[in-house]
């Protein structure tokens, strides 16, 4: 059986990674991939605790993340083309319509 | 160690170098693909955690649809290559923010979960029947709240991306 501290510092790379990628990246579709490492992130963390308190609820919980991971993918991914076809770019530091 | 720790070493270190390698990557194709090793490795925990049937779930929702999702998103969109176009100018910001983010996480589990005073309990396998008991028994409002935001998602997908003069 896999020690926990193990399982939730492998989680907080991941997350980590994530924020890096978040912060830095341009390109929209990029951002959306590194919100989806942070998920996984998250999920790991669900699903370690439900090894290691032997409670199922766990992995239902991570289920459903990933269930509005992908409707958020679909979602973010037919915005991110809705704006290449308006602006011909993706890169979101160009997105200052609304920014004060 | 047990056999398993080390097998969850080996996956989440590879796992945490293509993480890394996915939002450094100058090129996004190579970006998705090391997407792909990094979602095969945490599926591959899932299962080496007594999570069976997650683990197939991950292996198929993200390895199969949400990274060709992603594949066909880059490829709508003219994805530029090199890092002035993919990455802006907080970059050099981004990295301590990320890193103190990582340093806190750290120190906060080693504060609560010591690595010394960890226990290994015996594993727990959660078979797909009992989840789907669970699922069906308590977890029925929830479900069906989550069906409905995919349809709705689904819709507003169409909606968003269809050209509006067809």
């Amino acid at each position: 059986m896999v020690r926990l501290p193990f399982v939730l510092f492998f989680s907080a790379l991941l997350f980590s990674a994530g924020v890096y990628g978040v912060l830095a990246r341009r390109n929209a579709v990029m951002v959306l991939m590194a919100i989806e490492l942070m998920l996984n992130a998250v999920n790991v963390n669900l699903i370690g605790f439900s090894a290691q308190l032997k409670d199922v609820n766990g992995q239902i919980f991570a289920l459903f993340v990933i269930a509005v991971a992908a409707a958020e993918v679909g979602i973010g991914l037919a915005i991110v083309i809705l704006l290449f076809r308006n602006r011909e770019s993706i890169n979101v530091d160009e997105v200052n319509l609304l920014k004060w | 160690m047990s056999g398993q720790e080390y097998a969850f070493t080996v996956l989440a270190v590879v796992g945490s170098i293509a993480a890394i390698a996915v939002v450094t990557a100058r090129n996004v194709v190579h970006a998705a693909l090391y997407l792909v090793v990094t979602l095969s490795c945490v599926g591959g925990t899932y299962l080496l955690l007594g999570a069976e049937f997650l683990g197939w779930v991950q292996i198929l929702i993200y390895v199969g649809a949400i990274v060709i999702l992603f594949l066909f998103g880059l490829m709508l969109t003219k994805a530029p290559i090199g890092r002035d176009d993919l990455d802006n100018q907080q970059r050099w910001l981004a990295i301590p923010v990320a890193a103190l983010v990582f340093a806190g996480l750290v120190f906060l589990i080693q504060d609560a979960f010591p690595v010394k005073e960890a226990v290994a309990t015996e594993s727990f396998q959660a078979s797909t029947g009992v989840i789907g008991e669970s699922l069906f028994r308590h977890y029925v409002l929830p479900f069906e709240a989550v069906s409905f935001l995919l349809l709705a998602a689904l819709i507003g997908a169409i909606v968003l991306a269809r050209k509006d003069d067809a």
